[in-house]
């Protein structure tokens, strides 16, 4: 068995914190795992990309192209940079929120709504949230990235006690109650669109 | 009990358990989280030196001491300690010293794709290399034991890869090593060429010493499988190859130098078809066939990293390698952040269309649209040394609209050296250290600047303009560098002047204090004309809104910087209220 699981977006959106929790979640419900990201330059508002393997061996920890079984898309056109990595079976939850680039917003470039369109197409099962409404919802915009675990945790094989106490152990202090609640609204919003 | 480390973490867990007590780096990408973990180990005296040659040369007392030491740098800045790595090649170590250099294939976040390996070689000093954490933190400890059984320095290579990959690591307890005294040797120890010609013939022994070892260390392993398709590598390589073969036989090797080169023959034996892959420069495919080895090249590329996905390319001539119709998406260049101390200087500098010698730091990011005001970036400390040569080629003459520009951190690492040089010289160029207090880049670490040191006491701070007075130059200004206007007049006076003159920026990084960041802004619909001045400061928190013909500001990302509110011409930008839309 192996997963693998691509989560993309923009810097600063909690990527690497979510695929952190996704990871510890993994490890202790005694899978294999290997996560990788890249950081540095890209820190600074650009396009972030996390790969998550988790398997019973995992060697690289870079995802081939047409193997990813999830893209995670933090925002609403990232995951149209990494469609070679899916496949028939790629399953695409896609955050609707929209950032947008710097060439959008000095007025060089059009944001792709159509391609967006066209994209989706490309994938059998999508399951759409606007998580930061979803955040709001519960009480704070930051909880973005546990609203997006909770939708994901839909799809895979890991008890809600586990995620639950990674995510108090790795919240910032105060904050766990709410990042449980946004996971939690996350969870409920998938289930109810199954 | 098992944990997930990076490959960063990782080292610095080694680092604890291999009883290391004293750590010196200079921050780098991909290297620096190395050190930073060490803030979390209280039994090692860990600080952020002011350059690599300086950190090398701290971890080398505290071995002269008797005591196991580490210094942490990226693949650049080990040309920064390149001078004490080669003499302490000579010297020897007393307490165990490893030198850990992260090398950044693909350049993620460097300004070269050198392959330290090369620096192995040429230092005469073992380099031994992991492909995951665990290896990270295992290999690190047998490098100590290592540099005291052979008394030399010994190098650790990691790659951008393996320091941000999270893999399984399992902690183990500190082990205890021998406590060692000072050592009072001057033969070893005084590297004066009577001594030194003395050391050389030991340094010679000890790599012939070092193959041997290796020949039969158990950190270089064997796996057999296929007869007919084999290969060598090491390091992150190593896990691409048992993703793509898995049942390809591997000559995995831990030390990347010096080789073992019979075991590698004895296993050429075995295998038909063995393959050198590599990352970067064919280092091992030259000391292979150097030694008469019968080895395939694979027409793999020398620039950029390795992928599972390039590897099955290069073996499979993967045909159905599926194609990214969406390659022409608007990109997502890294920017300066929004309320970024930098932006307004640079609208400045712009403004006067000044030619500026870059240097390395956030701030290289002006070379970006729209701002466009960096023409050179070489390395640390390269801005004020170029303009001090355009200077003095072109007779002053083009000092006059010519800047410097390079950050507190950077100044202090190598540009302090080229602006005493400056000084000393009589040039007349301008100069400006941007401030914002903090090694920002990186990830925002404390230098000599900001008052706090790595472990996050409280020290010394080092003062900009008492210092530039120090050095006797008479032209010293400071100033906001959000206050355009300001900035405009005092970039004029300075480049002028027939001497040399130091401008320092005084506003701090939004992530090293952030009172600096106070209520949003918004256009004022009926004022804007939509003139659209605003966006040449290429604000990450204002865009440009088609429909409307207007520029908004998007209040999330607006940290209250006031920089628009300085260049827009039309009073057409205020304070947020909740009036606005």
């Amino acid at each position: 068995m192996m997963t693998n699981l691509l989560m993309v977006g923009v810097g600063g959106q909690g990527i690497i914190w979510a695929s952190d929790i996704l990871s510890e979640v993994a490890l202790q419900s005694n899978y294999d795992v290997k996560k990788n990201e890249i950081h540095g330059m890209s820190q600074r508002g650009g396009a972030v990309v996390s790969h998550i393997r988790i398997g019973n061996k995992v060697h690289a920890p870079i995802i081939s192209e047409g193997t990813a079984d999830f893209i995670i898309s933090f925002e609403k056109m990232e995951f149209l940079r990494y469609i070679e990595y899916i496949n028939n079976n790629t399953i695409l939850l896609l955050n609707t929120q929209v950032i947008y680039p710097l060439s959008v917003t000095s007025g060089e470039a059009a944001y792709p709504n159509d391609l967006i369109e066209k994209g989706i197409k490309k994938f059998t099962k999508v399951y759409q949230l606007n998580a930061l409404k979803l955040a709001i919802s519960v009480g704070n915009p930051r909880v973005i990235s546990s609203v997006i675990l909770g939708a994901l945790s839909v799809f895979l094989p890991f008890s809600f006690s586990v995620w639950e106490n990674t995510i108090i152990n790795r919240a910032p202090k105060n904050t766990s109650s709410i990042n449980i609640k946004g996971f939690n609204k996350g969870t409920e919003v998938i289930k109810s669109s199954l | 009990m098992f944990t997930l480390l990076s490959g960063n973490e990782a080292f610095a867990r080694g680092a604890y358990e291999a009883n290391v007590k004293v750590v010196s780096s200079y921050p780098g990408t991909p290297s620096t989280e190395i050190t930073e973990n060490l803030k979390n180990y209280p039994t090692i005296y860990a600080e952020w030196a002011v350059n690599e040659k300086v950190a090398l040369e701290v971890a080398a007392g505290a071995s002269l001491a008797g005591k196991r030491a580490m210094t942490c740098m990226k693949h650049v800045g080990l040309n920064v300690a390149a001078d004490p790595l080669m003499t302490l090649s000579y010297t020897g170590v007393n307490g165990g010293l490893v030198i850990i250099v992260c090398d950044d294939p693909g350049m993620h976040s460097s300004q070269n794709e050198q392959d330290s390996r090369n620096f192995a070689r040429f230092s005469k000093l073992p380099m031994i290399e992991p492909s995951d954490s665990m290896e990270a933190k295992e290999y690190l400890i047998q490098a100590y034991e290592l540099s005291e059984k052979f008394e030399c320095p010994v190098f650790i290579r990691s790659t951008t890869r393996l320091s941000h990959s999270k893999s399984t690591v399992e902690l183990k307890e500190k082990i205890i090593t021998e406590e060692k005294n000072i050592e009072i040797n001057p033969d070893k120890w005084v590297m004066v060429p009577a001594n030194a010609k003395k050391r050389h013939i030991i340094v010679e022994e000890r790599l012939k010493q070092l193959q041997i070892f290796f020949e039969s260390a158990e950190i270089n392993k064997i796996e057999l499988n296929s007869k007919n398709m084999g290969f060598i590598c090491s390091g992150i390589i190593y896990q691409y190859i048992k993703e793509v073969f898995p049942d390809a036989s591997i000559f995995k090797l831990a030390s990347v130098y010096p080789l073992p080169i019979k075991r590698i023959k004895e296993f050429l034996t075995k295998v038909k078809n063995t393959y050198v892959l590599e990352e970067l420069d064919p280092f091992l495919e030259r000391e292979l066939r150097a030694e008469g080895l019968t080895i395939i090249s694979t027409k793999r590329p020398i620039c950029g990293e390795l992928s599972p996905d390039i590897i099955k390319n290069i073996f499979l001539k993967n045909k159905n390698a599926i194609k990214n119709p969406y390659k022409n998406l608007p990109a997502r260049p890294p920017n300066l952040c929004a309320g970024c101390a930098h932006r307004g200087i640079f609208y400045a500098i712009n403004k006067l269309k000044l030619f500026v010698t870059g240097d390395i730091g956030c701030y290289t990011l002006g070379y970006l649209s729209p701002l466009n005001s960096i023409h050179s970036c070489v390395c640390m400390g390269a801005s004020i040394s170029m303009s001090h040569g355009i200077d003095k080629a072109t007779g002053g003459y083009s000092s006059k609209n010519t800047v410097a520009v390079i950050g507190d951190s950077t100044f202090l690492h190598t540009g302090i050296n080229g602006l005493i040089n400056a000084v000393y010289n009589k040039g007349c160029s301008t100069i400006i250290i941007l401030d914002n207090r903090t090694t920002a880049m990186t990830g925002h670490q404390d230098n000599p600047a900001t008052g706090i040191t790595l472990k996050g006491d409280p020290t010394y701070k080092l003062n900009f303009v008492e210092l530039a007075k120090a050095l006797g130059i008479k032209n010293v200004a400071t100033i906001d560098p959000t206050d355009v206007e300001k900035c405009i007049t005092i970039l004029k006076e300075e480049t002028n002047k027939d001497e040399l003159s130091l401008i320092i920026t005084t506003r701090a990084c939004l992530y090293a204090d952030r009172s600096v960041i106070s209520n949003p802004y918004s256009i004022l619909w009926d004022k804007c004309t939509g003139c659209k001045v605003c966006l040449k400061l290429g604000c990450p928190a204002i865009s440009f809104n088609v429909e409307k013909n207007r520029p908004s500001i998007d209040m999330t990302l607006c940290t209250g910087c006031t920089l628009c509110v300085k260049v827009c011409k039309f009073s057409a930008i205020s304070e947020y209220t909740t009036n606005d839309d």
